[in-house]
């Protein structure tokens, strides 16, 4: 392989950041009166990168050949699996957010390079195969995440949300590099394939921490307890069309990151994490379910159902099997499509004066104000519960089925019984929605890109999505084998 | 002689007090900033006597794009410090609980 092969394999990152670059220059030039037209190239640009990494994701791309820069950097399928899923909410994420900063005033051209910033880490993130490539990415889509949080000037919540999420991340990053130099320092390398050579045999306790270390700080960046308590007040804080990329792009890049590292750094010291991974995800389901039943806000509301969910994607984790992996893969494209449509759905809800609603008190009765909305919210709830009509369900169905046949009967059990009280609060949004009195606050028409998103999501939900189980199955299974095919 | 074991339990001591720092400080946000630098130094300590001390410069370099990163960290982190306390008017940390949690 010679460089120009190199060049080729990194070329949906090299897309993004030379066009992050451009538009920066643009933006800079121009000022905020080219925040649209920049929002539009940068979706567009996402656009071109989803057919970058079609190809590798249709033929399940693997082995040597897929990677680069000597083991630094891999574009296999799994890769590019994740990056699609990135790539697809990042699109989804520029499109909501400008009619949601213009009606505040806030409307900024630097909104789309962040993203694109953020999206080109989280892509990294995913493509590592380094520790230092790893940290890179993570980095460079923190940071970008970091200033995000905080985009809303003169909002004390926007400020606080991102000075919360600074800091806890900023600690997340530490115990994480920790873990990595102890990792370097017990095998001698960074690469992952040679840490897990260097592991194959014996565990020495340095190594062991350095694992743990790891493995807590990515834990911590996808929001599974006991590391999720910055999660409510992030989501809650930050502007809504910026929680919806939290709670897309950077956790499915996050989720995938540790899958890779779990199974390929790690892949032979499983009974070493399995434990833990078990650990995290029983705890994240019940106190997701737990967590969220007092809640009246929508967002923190949805942050608490985003631990709960990652609760269910580490089930398919602990099953350490490619079938594992790809019941990841799958629970993680439905994940998103239904964060995206819970968060679309939230935004188009304004009272009178044009702010938007958040309480859950302030969308009662909203069956009666808003049908359709409410009917799509309704579905978004009864899928994120897992509920059999909806396509929700079926992401449950894989990692249970993963997980028993890995078998984890007992993990697979609790998790069930556990996502029963999980159902408790999304049925009370419903509740609250079609059968409370009418609190006459939702009021206005909403803009015609978000219902476009909205109905795309819904049809996706729906149980006509069920029509997209075996392709998705398929791709998911080709992309988890290529993470076995180590280079 | 010193040896690789102490730079390892100085590497420890510090992270130990960077983490500290983060969660026993009741007081003062800058605080917390030093801290995290405090971590990525223990890091570094790491990093540099591992490879040091495995004869493999990886880890010096690994400490090379730590220290760029911390740089870019900082940098970020206090302006958003500014911005909240633009808002806020304090950076004391029991105030910052406008949200629950």
């Amino acid at each position: 392989m010679d460089f120009g092969n190199y060049l080729a394999l990194i070329a949906p990152e090299l897309l993004i950041s030379i066009s992050g670059l451009v538009l920066l220059l643009i933006t800079a030039w121009v000022g905020d009166s080219a925040a649209r037209p920049v929002s539009i190239l940068a979706a567009l640009v996402l656009g071109v990168a989803c057919f970058m990494v079609g190809p590798a994701l249709l033929e399940g791309a693997a082995g040597p050949d897929t990677s680069a820069f000597a083991g630094q950097f891999r574009a296999d399928g799994f890769a590019a699996f994740a990056k699609m899923l990135i790539y697809v909410s990042g699109i989804a994420c520029l499109m909501i957010a400008p009619p949601f900063f213009e009606r505040l005033g806030a409307m900024r051209a630097e909104y789309p390079v962040l993203i694109l910033f953020a999206v080109l880490g989280t892509g990294i993130m995913v493509s590592s195969g380094n520790l230092i490539t790893l940290y890179i990415g993570l980095e460079l889509s923190s940071l970008a995440a970091y200033v995000l949080a905080s985009f809303l000037p003169g909002s004390g919540r926007s400020a606080e949300a991102g000075l919360k999420y600074f800091i806890l991340g900023a600690l997340a990053s530490g115990i994480l590099l920790y873990g990595m130099s102890l990792v370097y320092g017990f095998t001698g390398t960074t690469d992952f394939t040679l840490i897990r050579a260097a592991m194959a045999l014996e565990l020495s306790t340095g190594a062991l921490f350095g694992l743990i270390f790891v493995l807590a700080g990515l834990a911590f960046k996808i929001a599974a307890v006991p590391f999720h308590m910055w999660t409510p007040d992030v989501y809650e804080g930050a502007p809504t069309p910026v929680t919806t990329f939290f709670a897309s792009a950077p956790k499915v890049a996050a989720v995938a990151l540790t899958v890779r590292v779990s199974l390929d750094a790690f892949g032979l010291q499983a009974d070493a994490w399995r434990q833990i991974v078990i650990f995290a995800a029983l705890a994240s389901i019940v106190l997701g379910a737990l967590g969220a039943i007092g809640q009246d806000n929508l967002k923190r509301l949805l942050a608490y159902s985003s631990i709960n969910n990652v609760g269910f994607i580490l089930i398919g984790l602990a099953a350490g099997t490619p079938q594992g992996a790809s019941a990841v893969l799958v629970y993680l494209a439905i994940y998103v499509v239904m964060t995206i449509g819970s968060f679309v759905a939230i935004l188009m809800l304004r009272d009178a004066e044009g702010s938007y609603v958040e309480n859950i008190r302030d969308i009662a009765g909203l069956s009666r104000a808003k049908p359709v909305i409410a009917l799509i919210l309704a579905g978004m709830m009864l899928s994120l519960a897992g509920l059999p009509p909806m396509f929700g369900f079926w992401g449950k169905f894989v990692v249970f089925q993963a997980a028993v046949q890995a078998d984890l009967i007992l993990l697979a059990a609790l998790g069930i019984a556990a996502s029963v009280i999980g159902a408790f609060y999304y049925l009370k949004v419903v509740k609250v929605m079609f059968f409370d009195e009418p609190a006459g606050v939702v009021q206005g028409r909403s803009e015609t890109g978000h219902w476009v998103l909205l109905i795309a999501m819904a049809i996706i939900v729906s149980p006509l999505g069920y029509l997209l189980t075996i392709p998705l199955g398929l791709l998911a299974d080709r992309a988890a084998v290529s993470l076995f095919l180590l280079p | 002689m010193i040896g690789i074991e102490h730079f390892i339990v100085v590497g420890a001591i510090l992270f130990v007090l960077g983490v500290l720092g983060i969660f026993l400080n009741r007081k003062n946000i800058i605080v917390i900033l030093m801290s995290i630098e405090l971590i990525l130094l223990a890091v570094n300590i790491n990093l540099v006597a591992f490879s040091a001390f495995l004869g493999d410069l990886t880890g010096q370099i690994f400490a090379m794009f730590v220290l760029t990163v911390a740089a870019g960290e900082a940098a970020i982190g206090l302006a958003i410090l500014v911005i909240y306390f633009r808002s806020r008017g304090t950076i004391a940390v029991q105030d910052a609980n406008q949200m629950k949690g």
